[in-house]
């Protein structure tokens, strides 16, 4: 059972009260993107086998939206963080990096 | 002859020391004309018509693990031509036609059996989606049956009809549906391209893709430095890693499926039905195991196994359709690694770099499709043109928005299929 700590309510939430949204960090493009950029942000998606920040909504508990970090070969869970960071926290990816060493993902590491 | 009742007999007196390897395990050559990325039954069929079709020699499959340790030996074995929207309709029809004519092309027994698909509704509503699914297929030229209530029970008495929260109305009856023996469609196309030269290099893993001045030069790999004229990424689940060689993103995540066996049992489903109201499906294996499955873990994952919940989902979908598999015993579950599409339908095409093309975003349904998306990917592969059946598998559909075919109807974004 995957269990995520919502950074809202505090609860350890199992899968059942999760809803997983996709990919995190991308950025949101609007009128004027050029073909490319809005491709990227609506299709196209680094799909990692390891390291992953993705979205997850505590659906069946407070209802809030947060970020997690996961490893999609492993299923292990380095952390979860606010939906309103606009980069995993420092703390997150030192405890990340303790694991995975030179890990970089986008333009994170 | 290869294979008779008398030589199992005979071998199986004699400790089983008399069969012969079917394929060469051939070392890698330092160049190819054509290198197909994935061993899996896409990348097999693919080899097969290359040679058989297109008469092409100097081709190899490289398979980082052995042949049909992928998905195309872990599905649940569906074959079915029943979609409704233009580009996947006639793409399906034309791999159902494939399949019927399989085992005298491959001289190999595939076990294809149309025992009828069954697709459940439980509404009006959903009656009339099915109404107009059958037309679509029909017009196609393949088959569909609108059943009520009571043509339902006649093939499925054992069904729960009057479940307070599924009732059975009727269903959607697609007679040449069915299911074949997944690893021997690996095994006979492995085979078929063998036998006309392609070299099937397993244990070998690519890890680079090599490209100067936007042309594709060949691939690195775990046994070396392979050149190549034109290189075929079909690498099913792992398609965002190889294209990532190329240095390209692609619209897939990936993510698990999962499917279940019971013990075996005397025949007693006799049909593939399915219970799209509880993401449920089920048909009976030749072995005589209970052969079901679900819907996706629903996050990404390359774990090629599953958890928990999914599991519960899928127990309890069969003891609401089905209340006396209760008391069948579940022996094993497995995952899958599956390429999930925006909406829902896969890709077959060039890229943007000269002499590399992409095979990817299968979905749940890439087995049935592995004999049409050969067919398909050789022609392209060796004419540069899509084949007629394959001509809307665009990769850039998402960027302009046109002939996207969401046949779910449930929007084209990732997470909806
Ligand atoms: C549980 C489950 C049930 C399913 N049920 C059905 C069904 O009933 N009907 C249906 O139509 N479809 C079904 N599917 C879908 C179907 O199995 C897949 O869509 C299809 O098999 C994918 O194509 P493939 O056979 O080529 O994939 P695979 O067999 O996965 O082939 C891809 C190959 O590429 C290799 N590879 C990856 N990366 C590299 C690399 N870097 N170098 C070298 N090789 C590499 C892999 O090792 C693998 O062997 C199901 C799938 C699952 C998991
Ligand atoms: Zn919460």
């Amino acid at each position: 059972m995957l269990t995520l700590q919502c950074p809202y309510c505090g609860v350890d939430a199992e899968e059942t009260e999760l809803t997983a949204g996709g990919e995190a960090h991308l950025k949101r493009e609007t009128v004027g993107a050029s073909d490319d950029d809005f491709e990227g942000y609506l299709f196209m998606r680094e799909n990692p086998k390891g390291l992953h920040f993705e979205r997850w909504r505590h659906s069946y508990g407070c209802g809030k939206w947060f970020l997690a970090a996961r490893d999609t070969n492993t299923l292990e869970v380095f952390g979860t963080y606010p939906a309103q960071s606009k980069e995993p926290p420092k703390d997150l990816r030192d405890k990340i990096s303790a694991k995975r060493p030179g890990w970089s993902w986008r333009e994170f590491k | 002859m290869r294979y008779s009742g008398f030589k199992v007999f005979t071998e199986g007196l004699t400790g089983n020391k008399g069969w012969k390897p079917v394929w060469r395990d051939p070392e890698p050559k330092s160049e190819y004309d054509i290198v197909l990325i994935g061993g899996g039954g896409h990348g097999l069929s693919t080899a097969y018509y290359l040679a058989k079709n297109h008469g092409l020699k100097n081709i190899a499959v490289l398979e980082k693990g052995y042949i049909g340790s992928g998905n195309i030996g872990r599905n649940t074995t569906i074959v079915r031509a029943n979609y409704f929207l233009p580009g996947n309709s006639e793409f399906y029809s034309h791999s159902l036609k494939l399949w019927e004519n399989l085992e005298a092309e491959l001289n190999y027994n595939v076990m294809h059996s149309q025992r009828g698909l069954i697709n459940l509704f439980h509404s009006d509503g959903q009656r009339d989606a099915f109404a107009r699914r059958g037309n679509a297929m029909i017009n196609q030229g393949d088959d569909a049956i609108l059943l009520d209530r009571e043509g339902v029970r006649q093939h499925l008495p054992y069904l729960d009809f009057d479940n307070i929260r599924f009732p059975v109305y009727g269903a959607l009856f697609h007679p040449r549906g069915g299911t074949a023996r997944h690893d021997a469609v690996a095994w006979g196309y492995a085979r078929g391209a063998d036998m006309r030269g392609v070299d099937l290099i397993q244990n070998c893993e690519v890890t680079g893709i090599d490209i100067e001045g936007g042309q594709v030069r060949g691939v690195r790999t775990s046994r070396g430095v392979i050149r190549a004229k034109k290189v075929a990424m079909v690498a099913a689940g792992r398609s965002g890693q190889v294209a990532a060689m190329a240095g390209m993103r692609l619209p897939i995540e990936s993510h698990i499926l999962q499917a279940f066996v019971t013990e075996g049992l005397k025949p007693v489903i006799h049909h593939v039905v399915s219970f799209g109201m509880g993401h449920f499906y089920i048909s009976q294996s030749d072995k005589g195991g209970l052969v079901f499955g679900g819907d996706l873990d629903f996050y990404s994952s390359y774990a090629q196994r599953g958890n928990l919940p999914m599991k519960e989902h899928v127990m309890e979908a069969a003891m609401t359709l089905m209340p006396m598999i209760g008391k069948a015993r579940v022996l094993r579950s497995w995952g899958g690694v599956m390429d999930m599409s925006p909406d829902g339908s896969p890709i077959i095409d060039k890229t943007h770099i000269d002499g590399l093309f992409v095979n990817c975003g299968w979905n749940y349904g890439g087995f049935k499709a592995v004999p049409a998306s050969g067919w398909a990917y050789a022609h392209l592969i060796a004419t540069g043109e899509p084949h007629e059946t394959a001509k809307r598998y665009r990769l850039d559909r998402f960027r302009t928005g046109r002939g996207i075919m969401d046949e779910e109807g449930t929007g084209s974004q990732h997470n909806l299929h």
